[in-house]
Order: C-alpha cells, then sequence, then structure tokens
C-alpha cells in the first residue's frame, strides 16, 4: 500500500517538475503582442523601437503583427472584441471613441502617465484622448498640414512663397497655364475636398474668417454662420477666380507631384512620397495665414492604446511598452525614420527640428493645430465633397449647400452621440 | 440516387460480414448512406459557407451593431430608415439604370458583333481572342485606365482627343449626369468578349438545313434574322440576360475604383446598392444597416431572377 501509492506520486511528481521547468525559467518572461497597420517605414521604426526596448527588458518580447491599412480597421474591430487581439494595439485617433464605449481599451495609469505631465509635455491635441479625467492612449507622432510648393514654378514665375491667403489666391493665379483653348494644363493651387481639403475648411479656413465649427466638444456643427460663408466664399473663389481647378489631374497629390501644380497643401505624411520624386524640386511653408493674420491647423495621429485583454505579468509589460513608445527617444527614432512629428512639446520644438526647412512649417503648425473629433470622418468628409459638388455641378448658392452641408452634419453627429 | 427493391435479395451475399448495424443493411440502403455520405460535403460546405451568413445577415438586418460592442435589437428600424432614406431611392434608381441601359445595351452589341464575326472566316481567331481579352482583363485595372482615360486636359486620352480638333472639353466623370454612363461604358466592354462566345455557341448550335431552305425559298436576310436565327437563340438569349442582369445589379469594381475618392459620387449619381452596402459596412460601420440594405438587393436580385426563369419556362 505504501509502496504502490509512492511510485505513482514519484512519477507525477517527476513529470509535473518537468512540465513546470520550462514556465519555471522563463517565470519572469512575458511575451506581449502589438498591431499596427502595414505602411514600411513604420513596421521599420516600430522593428527599431521594439530592439531597443527588448534591450532595456530583457524579460519582455514584443511581438509585432500588421496588416494593410485596408482591413486593418476591420481586423481590429473583430479581434479585440474577441479577446484574440493583441495587448498594445495602434488605432486612429478618431477611432477610439468606440472602443473606450465598448470598454475595449484600458485607461493610461495615472501614476505613470499623468493628466499634468500629459498636459504639459505633449502638443495640446492630444486632449482628445482624455476621457472624464484619464487618458486613454497616447501618439508617438502627429501630423500636421502646410504648404507645399513646387519651386521651379515659383523661379519660372517670379513668384514670392505666399503667407496669407490673399497672397496665396494671387501667387496661384500668377502661376496657372493654360492652353489655347483656355484648357488649365498647370494648375495654381491643387484643391480637391476628398483629400485634405476638409480639414482646411473645417479646423482652419472657418476659423480663419472668426468662426468655430464646432462646439460642445465636436458634438455640435456651428459653421452655418457668417464665417462659415464667409470661408466657403473664399474656398469657391479659388475655383471662380482661376486659382485652381477642382479635379485637375485626378488627385491633388499627384498634379503636385508631377510637377503641374506651383501649390498642394498636404500632410507630412506626404513628405516621404514627395522625396523619392525626381526632377520635383519643392519647399514647405506654414498654411497662410487668414484675413486677421489668424493661424490655423488641423493634426492627426495614429494613437497607441492597452487593450482590454492585456492582464497582470501581460499589462505590466505593456505599460512599459507604452511608456517607451511615447518616450523622447521613441519619438526622434519615429521622426527619422517615418518622418512624423514628435508628440512631445520639447522633442518637437527643439532649434534643430522648428527650423528644419521640411519639418519646420509643420512642427510650427502644432502649436496653433485643432484636431477634429469625428463621429465617422468619411462620412463627413462626404457632407463637405457634396456641399462643394452641389456648388460646381447643380449651381445651388454656397449659402444654401451649406445650411444642407450643417445639417447632414449634424444629423451624422446626432445618431453617433445619441447612443 | 433511387433505391432498387430488387437489388435487396439478388445481391445479397451469402458470405458477406454480418457484423454491426451495417452489415445488416441492404445493397440499395448502403448505397444510399454513401450517396448521403458524399452529398453531405457540398451540403455542409453551403450550409456553413452560404445559408449560415445569409441567415445570420437577415437577423443582423433586425439589429444594431458597430463591430465592436454587443448587437442589440432594434425592430424594423433599418428597414424604416433605410426605406425613408433619399440616397437609397437614389442609389435604387442607379442600380436599375445600370441594369436597364447595360444588359440590353451589351446584349445588342455583342450579338451584332457575334453574328458577324460568324461570318468571317478571315483571321477569324485572332479577332474573336482580341474581343475576349477585356473579359480575361482584372476589372480594377481596366477601372483605373478608363478613369485616366475620361480625366482632363492634359492627362485624359478623350479630353486631350477633343482639345486637339478644337472641342470643348466633356466632363465625364466629374459631372452628375454623365458619369453613370462613362462607368457604365468599360463594364460592358468587360462583359462583352463572355457574351459573344456564348453568341456564337449559339448560332453555331442553329442547324444550317434551316438556312438552306430558307436560301431555297428566297427568303430575304432580315427574315431569316428574325423568322429563324433570332427565335432558335432565344434559350441563349435568356441566359445572357439573367447572367448580365445579375452582374449589372451586382456592379461594384467599376464603380468603386472609378470614384474611389469619392464613392459613387458625383453627389451619389453612380453609387449602386452594393457600393452603399460596403460604405455603410466598411466605412461607417454600421453592419445592421448594410444588412437590411443586402436583404434588399436579395430579394431584388431573387424576383428579377424569378421573372426571368418564368420566361426560360415558356419556351
Amino acid at each position: 500500500m505504501h509502496r504502490s501509492f509512492r511510485t505513482p506520486l514519484a512519477a507525477l511528481a517527476t513529470s509535473a517538475a518537468a512540465l513546470s521547468l520550462a514556465p519555471m525559467a522563463q517565470a519572469q518572461e512575458v511575451t506581449i503582442q502589438y498591431w499596427q497597420y502595414f505602411f514600411e517605414a513604420r513596421v521599420t521604426a516600430m522593428e527599431q523601437l521594439i530592439e531597443n526596448f527588448e534591450a532595456a527588458n530583457p524579460n519582455i518580447n514584443v511581438e509585432m503583427t500588421h496588416f494593410p491599412l485596408a482591413d486593418y480597421r476591420t481586423r481590429t474591430a473583430i479581434a479585440v472584441p474577441a479577446g484574440e487581439g493583441p495587448d498594445v494595439v495602434q488605432l486612429f485617433y478618431g477611432w477610439l471613441n468606440d472602443y473606450i464605449d465598448e470598454g475595449l481599451i484600458q485607461p493610461l495609469p495615472a501614476d505613470r502617465f499623468s493628466a499634468d505631465m500629459i498636459q504639459s509635455e505633449f502638443f495640446p491635441m492630444v486632449n482628445a484622448m482624455e476621457r472624464d479625467g484619464a487618458y486613454y492612449a497616447l501618439p508617438t507622432a502627429v501630423r500636421s498640414l502646410a504648404l507645399f510648393y513646387n519651386e521651379r514654378i515659383l523661379e519660372d514665375a517670379g513668384i514670392e512663397v505666399p503667407t496669407t491667403l490673399d497672397e496665396l489666391v494671387a501667387a496661384s493665379i500668377a502661376a496657372t497655364e493654360r492652353d489655347g483653348a483656355g484648357n488649365v494644363t498647370r494648375v495654381g493651387l491643387t484643391t480637391g475636398m476628398t483629400a485634405q481639403d476638409h480639414h482646411w475648411f473645417r479646423e482652419v479656413l472657418i476659423r480663419q474668417f472668426g468662426g468655430e465649427p464646432y462646439l460642445d466638444n465636436y458634438e455640435t456643427v456651428n459653421y452655418d454662420t457668417d464665417a462659415g460663408r464667409a470661408a466657403l466664399d473664399f474656398y469657391v473663389g479659388l475655383q471662380t477666380q482661376g486659382a485652381t481647378q477642382s479635379g485637375f489631374m485626378d488627385e491633388p497629390q499627384a498634379a503636385f507631384r508631377s510637377g503641374r501644380a506651383a501649390f498642394h497643401i498636404d500632410g507630412s505624411f506626404r513628405i516621404g512620397a514627395l522625396e523619392g520624386e525626381r526632377g520635383l524640386r519643392w519647399g514647405v511653408a506654414e498654411l497662410p495665414s487668414g484675413p486677421d493674420g489668424a493661424q490655423s491647423n488641423y493634426a492627426s495621429y495614429w494613437v497607441n492604446a492597452i487593450t482590454s485583454s492585456a492582464e497582470g505579468p501581460e499589462y505590466e509589460a505593456s505599460v512599459l511598452f507604452m511608456e517607451y513608445l511615447t518616450s523622447p527617444e521613441a519619438m526622434e527614432i519615429w521622426l527619422e525614420v517615418v518622418g512624423e512629428l514628435p508628440a512631445r512639446v520639447a522633442v518637437g520644438m527643439t532649434d534643430e527640428i522648428a527650423n528644419d526647412e521640411v519639418f519646420g512649417p509643420f512642427v510650427r503648425g502644432l502649436e496653433y493645430a485643432h484636431t477634429t473629433i469625428f463621429a465617422d470622418e468619411s462620412a463627413q468628409r462626404q457632407v463637405l465633397v457634396d456641399m462643394i459638388e452641389r456648388i460646381q455641378l447643380q449651381g445651388m448658392p454656397p449659402a444654401e449647400s451649406l445650411s444642407v452641408a450643417a445639417a447632414a452634419e449634424q444629423a451624422i453627429l446626432d445618431s453617433y452621440f445619441a447612443d | 440516387m433511387a433505391v432498387d427493391p430488387s437489388a435487396h435479395d439478388t445481391t445479397k451475399a451469402p458470405n458477406a460480414p454480418r457484423w454491426g448495424l451495417y452489415g445488416r443493411l441492404s445493397v440499395g440502403q448502403k448505397r444510399t448512406i454513401w450517396a448521403w455520405t458524399f452529398l453531405a460535403v457540398p451540403i455542409l460546405f453551403y450550409v456553413i459557407i452560404r445559408f449560415y451568413p445569409t441567415g445570420n445577415a437577415m437577423v443582423l438586418s433586425f439589429q444594431d451593431w458597430n463591430l465592436l460592442g454587443a448587437r442589440t435589437w432594434t425592430g424594423l428600424d433599418n428597414y424604416t430608415r433605410l426605406f425613408s432614406d433619399p440616397v437609397f431611392w437614389q442609389v435604387f434608381r442607379n442600380t436599375f439604370a445600370y441594369l436597364l441601359l447595360g444588359t440590353p445595351i451589351s446584349l445588342v452589341i455583342s450579338f451584332v458583333i457575334a453574328y458577324h464575326l460568324d461570318q468571317v472566316r478571315f483571321m477569324h481567331g485572332t479577332i474573336r481572342a482580341l474581343y475576349f481579352v477585356p473579359f480575361m482583363t482584372s476589372a480594377v485595372a481596366m477601372a483605373w485606365v478608363w478613369r485616366w482615360f475620361y480625366q482632363d486636359v492634359p492627362i485624359g486620352l478623350f479630353n486631350n482627343l477633343l482639345a486637339t480638333v478644337g472641342i470643348p472639353q466633356v466632363r465625364f466623370l466629374n459631372s452628375t449626369t454623365n458619369a453613370l454612363p462613362s462607368i457604365l461604358a468599360p463594364a460592358i466592354w468587360a462583359g462583352l468578349g463572355f457574351q459573344i462566345i456564348i453568341f456564337m455557341a449559339g448560332l453555331r448550335a442553329i442547324p444550317r438545313t434551316f438556312y438552306e431552305a430558307a436560301k431555297i425559298d428566297g427568303v430575304s436576310t432580315w427574315t431569316v434574322l428574325w423568322e429563324i436565327t433570332l427565335p432558335l437563340l432565344r434559350p441563349t438569349i435568356v441566359f445572357i440576360v439573367v447572367l448580365s442582369s445579375i452582374g449589372f445589379l451586382r456592379i461594384f469594381d467599376h464603380v468603386f475604383n472609378m470614384t474611389s475618392a469619392n464613392p459613387g459620387g458625383p453627389l451619389n449619381s453612380t453609387k449602386p446598392l452594393v457600393l452603399m452596402i460596403y460604405q455603410s459596412a466598411f466605412s461607417s460601420f454600421d453592419m445592421g444597416y448594410a444588412a437590411a440594405q443586402t436583404v434588399v438587393l436579395f430579394v431584388v436580385l431573387l424576383i428579377v431572377s424569378l421573372i426571368q426563369l418564368r420566361l426560360l419556362k415558356d419556351r
């Protein structure tokens, strides 16, 4: 009895020891999953960050998974609620509301990411990540808008880089070329609400003409006003005065890249694409200031957040990883590899970066940039696209089209915030 | 597979192993079991891959779901919202415009080409292959090439041609009236090759003797066409009409790629139902609303197909 009991017990003990040996040896080792979308420079930069982070924290492994942007949103939206997703995830700031509402991401611990620290050290637009006093996510890098110009065209036409909207209009008209029949063959300013213009209109033009595009933390549309009408008249006037031709060469960035546009408003993410363009000499300037000298800009960003599936040691490791991703060092690497702007003021506003020929105008723009809190960005963009098309294709008076657009966008916001 | 009762006794082997329930079955019953075993594979496939999602989509159309949270019941809300949405009715009209313009135009063009190609001996195979090439080309690539053809001066092929002969530019895609036909044109062109091949097969299947008899009677070419060729092509025509109708009702690739910056635009003038479903689901993440639209599309396709099957029966 005694003997027969001991043998299986011993066997059990040995196998249990063998089984537990592996976990024992790696007792402090933690593997966390990180997801982002595929963009070569972003993946390269993240590999570098992970390598540095793992070197500093030898017991933590970070595994990165990436998908094409086209289905990134759908796949994260399916995986995260199912608990199959990552511990730390990169999300577009505009998707965050849904993730917070559904409890899919955890607030950042206040002891390591205090609201005071974030407010004083980060550029102000990260405020959009705050809900009830807690921050849910933080970016490594941010993007803003600036005015790209074609140096060769400016030299040919003898034009200075415009600094105000009036100068922009005059310079664009002067830079336009037409064939014998009057068809535009080189455009002054590229425009298209489908590209970045809807941001330029919302957060820049409306504010420059004295308005406030939204109220109640972006829940109420507020541009069906005199300022909104003035901004729209200016925007529509670009076309009627011959400073632009909407839809020229299909896409604004294509027209600029091929050297057939003098001016182009776009985000800092365009820098990488333009750098490799042969025969194109280009420069960047801050967005032109408004009638009374007011400056404004639009900033957007991808944030990193800790999902609700991170618990225990994974959670601890995720917090450490988040700290590294939002550190000055990570931001410098990101700027160098991806070309996106640091989210911390102290990193972005160094003399070197703020006076950089290319990054400078974008970084300076961050100081007065606004971030729209979208309920459904593509639907809200469509509202402005349709607003311009009603005017240009159907001859609707701008003021009327603006009212229709404001009502349509309010309906989108209402149905979103009603739940 | 039918069970043959006579097989029961005649084929029963005396030394057959008699183990278990299976052994006691007759050959006919075994055959039935095997038949069902093999049939189970496609049935399971259809149930899991087709019917379950279809049923799920129908349930979803009465719910509200953003993919992230829980599904909540909303009753008929999605449908009432859909039927009171002016964009939906615009999209509904667009979908039928694609169908009612696309099907007859492609039918007539492909028949005319097939009819004449049938009589051509010179380089017959090469010409036929040339017509078939667009059908094999990726719709996405084709849509983008046509998108660029349609642009304004200085990059658009058509407008450059017009400009060189001094004709004012035509706004093809950036127009609420021209955009839909402009998108339909490459879609028709892409499908022609297939329809031509089917028509030619149909033409070849008509017995020569009918034509010879007509020739002896001295009947005119038109009469031959109206009295012999077209009536005998009826099954071919119905087949092509059914197939191309379903194709035009589900048009997506061409529209999406030719208007990708402003999907279905300008001002929804080119948006078909499938694109609206796609946008509701994968850009607004309004899954219930998208499911309701899918159910409507399903019903429309069902009705159109039933009408056409009815026509096929009358033969």
